[in-house]
């Protein structure tokens, strides 16, 4: 379906369209365990975006010629629906979706304990139900708590965040059109306890002072993310447990 | 004392649980000193030693372990055995048979069939090769009527109970026999599928609320309530 | 480390259960799931739904693009339906292009809605014999616990019902946005209900290890006056005539069930 592009993304008073100050991250909502199949699954919805991840494994390899003998094979299909985006998508993978799978793989890979469990496979499923921009941060947010719902042990979480320049200004947790329309959005994915910075792109043009404040303000949007994504690791058995001892 | 948690304080993956010379137990790791839980769970300190009990973890095969399984493939000389674990476990011919397997005497499916289910035992395991099995102890072998429940495997110890304290409830009060499998399958064999029906409820809610206290009398409570109704 | 194959010992049991007209989940021979049913569920598509049945959940996205008709009818909107069963639905799903199971679902969902003409497509025209509306029908399965042909056609329904087209002009050849929205022209509500044969019994919405037990399937489609408007039997196994006429008759009122659920009013 076609769009009126709106003529300005930022105000005067560094109101952006949606309401939000440059610093601030779009409302989230976050669900673990909502797919009875898979082993693992979590539900997010950014803003606009939602975005459904689960996992299956650890399990035996199919096709057996790839299994590793030292650890488990980790591999991760980011997707998104036709219906997903603007124009209705062809179900076929695009390049983009190739590109965005093995950059979310390579980014969740260094917190799973993969080496416990060799000759296995551990398969990521990441479906995009709606895009408005960050989708992949989104992603590798909601895929993190999948692969902890499932059990599956790992150092730590990994949390995502994109930080741009729209406007001339440095904004947080870019939406789609101010992705379109800005100047720079730089994704980063960060794991709390070892200080690691597992994916880290970018997209336009920044000077290296703007780049240095970009990346610092996705790193405080993934410090509040990661936060939200334990409340709600926690949540789902706090709610039994008061439920039981009243 | 260096350390940041409550006795039985629920934890995620990459908190800080100690410092210094504890030992890491189990669903934890330690990193440069640091010990960090590795699983969702409730965290407890014992001496110098932190672990983690896990609130949902598979299972992972561990030699001596009681499991059931169920057949998904006939093979040349013996089964593959699904027993919810990440890899597939192995019964050979020769186990059952009690003698070398005779390819032209001996027809397998005529044993064990695609679809079977059976209490068997790991007699193997390592990380380079899949778990073996035997049925070849006393109340070993093929399943052939009752129902399978299936829960995460970290709640087992619950549905046993200190000293069997809660599967003994569980068989006095419906009437079922209850096989628990340490790979989170529990199989309930009773009179009626009315009493096998109760201990499965039973079952479910141990699974749910096994983290809670006051839990034995609780499910106590539920089945003679349900039993009342009927 | 799933393996979804019911075991024997269960097989029977589901067998002998039916052929005493009960079944292991409680319900009756002809009770469905519980259905829930929520709309608008993807603001930005031009129209969604995500339905529930019992654990089975499918979400529907339909997206309108301005295209050419088909030169047979060149003065009417073009309906097309794609279904995809992607892998984080069920173990059993493989990533990759559609297979027989995703076509003949989506063809299955499409014969109720075309054969019942449930979209008034001759108003779906913007430039006879140039440019028409294509309504994108995307369903995309998210759990699969049985039954994904009813589960699909009821979210299939709901998301063309709530379906909001975009007002527009042609000016130069070019079709332009304007302000305000209409509903997509719907004006009937086809129902599938689908059966398993079991035992030799017709049992309504099977659920996965139902499905893994049954001898054949069978999808009966009824559009709103009681019309049988899409039949489709799947499986290895077989019905007898008057099987397939006892599935017709309790399709009908199984059909206005689940449409009660699904149209408003």
């Amino acid at each position: 379906m076609l769009q009126e592009t709106p003529r300005k993304l930022i105000d005067e008073s560094g109101i952006r369209l949606d309401g939000r100050g440059l610093n601030e991250l779009r409302p989230i909502k976050i669900e673990v365990g909502v797919l009875s199949n898979a082993d693992g699954s979590a539900y997010i919805e950014q803003g606009k975006s939602k975005i459904l991840a689960a996992v299956y494994g650890p399990k035996e390899v199919h096709p057996k010629h790839l299994a590793l003998p030292d650890r488990a094979l980790l591999r991760c299909r980011y997707h998104m629906a036709p219906f997903s985006v603007e124009e209705r998508k062809s179900p076929a993978p695009s390049r983009r979706e190739m590109e965005l799978s093995k950059v979310i793989r390579e980014a969740l890979e260094p917190s799973v304990f993969v080496e416990y469990y060799p000759r296995t496979s551990i398969d990521l499923f990441i479906e995009v139900l709606q895009a408005d921009g960050g989708t992949r941060c989104s992603g590798i947010t909601v895929a993190s708590l999948a692969l902890a719902d499932a059990g599956i042990p790992m150092r730590d979480l990994v949390a995502a965040c994109a930080a741009g320049k729209v406007e001339g200004r440095l904004a947080l947790d870019l939406t789609d059109l101010e992705d379109k329309g800005g100047e720079a959005d730089v994704p980063l994915a960060w794991m709390p306890n070892l200080n690691a910075v597992t994916l880290l792109q970018m997209d336009g043009m920044l000077t290296m002072e703007e780049f240095e404040h970009v990346v610092n303000l996705a790193l405080q949007g993934c410090k509040q993310i990661y936060q939200l994504q334990k409340e709600t690791l926690k949540a789902k058995y706090v709610t039994v447990k008061e439920a039981v001892e009243e | 004392m260096p350390t940041f948690y409550e006795r039985r304080q629920l934890v995620t993956p990459g908190d800080l649980l100690a410092e210094d010379d504890y030992v890491a137990g189990e669903n934890t790791y330690k990193d440069d000193g640091k010990i960090y839980a590795n699983r969702v769970g409730l965290v407890d300190y014992e001496d110098r030693k932190v672990h983690v009990v896990a609130l949902k973890a598979f299972y992972i095969p561990y030699v001596g372990d009681m499991v059931i399984g169920k057949v998904v493939e006939v093979s040349l000389s013996g089964w593959m055995v699904n027993v919810k674990a990440p890899y597939p476990a192995l019964l050979r011919a020769s186990d059952v048979l009690d003698r070398p397997f005779r390819p032209q005497e001996d027809d397998l499916p005529s044993i064990f069939d695609v679809g079977d289910l059976i209490i068997a035992k790991i007699v193997a395991y390592d990380r380079t090769r899949d778990p073996l099995l035997t049925v070849r102890e006393p109340g070993l072998g093929k399943i052939t009527r009752g129902q399978l429940v299936e829960i995460t495997p970290t709640k087992i110890p619950r549905v046993i109970g200190r000293k069997g304290s809660m599967i003994n409830m569980l068989k006095q009060e419906t009437g079922c026999h209850v096989t628990v499998g340490q790979n989170g399958l529990i199989f309930v064999s009773g009179k009626t599928p009315e009493d096998e029906r109760l201990a499965v409820m039973a079952i479910r809610k141990i699974e749910q609320e096994a983290h809670t206290s006051g839990l034995t009398d609780r499910v106590t409570e539920m089945i003679r309530r349900e039993k009342g109704g009927v | 480390m799933s393996s979804i194959m019911v075991s024997r010992v269960k097989q029977k049991q589901i067998a002998q259960l039916i052929s005493s007209g009960k079944r292991l989940d409680g319900r009756g021979l002809t009770d469905y799931r519980e259905v829930q049913l929520e709309d608008g569920v993807i603001e930005r598509a031009e129209g969604s739904a995500r339905v529930r049945l019992g654990k089975t959940e499918v979400m529907v996205g339909i997206k309108i693009e301005v295209g050419e008709p088909f030169p047979d009818v060149p003065n009417e909107g073009v309906l097309t339906v794609n279904a995809e069963l992607v892998p984080l639905a069920s173990p059993t799903f493989e990533p990759g292009p559609p297979d027989e199971n995703s076509i003949e679902l989506a063809r299955v969902v499409d014969r109720g809605i075309r054969e019942s003409k449930a979209v008034a497509l001759e108003k779906l025209c913007v430039e006879p014999g140039k440019k028409v509306f294509i309504v994108f029908v995307d369903i995309y399965v998210l759990n699969h616990d049985g039954n994904l042909i009813d589960a699909s056609a009821i979210a299939s329904l709901a998301a063309l019902l709530n379906t909001k087209m975009f007002n527009y002009e042609v000016k130069e050849g070019e079709v332009k946005i304007k302000p305000g929205y209409t509903s997509l022209p719907v004006r009937n509500y086809p129902m599938a209900v689908t059966f398993a044969k079991i035992s030799d019994k017709l049992v309504v919405d099977p659920w996965l290890e139902e499905e893994q037990v049954m001898d054949a399937r069978l999808t009966v489609t009824v559009e709103k006056d009681g019309k049988v408007c899409a039949v489709q039997k799947g499986g290895y196994g077989y019905f007898t005539m008057q099987q397939v006429l006892e599935a017709a008759k309790i399709a009908r009122e199984k059909a206005e069930e689940l449409r009660k659920l699904v149209v408003k009013g």
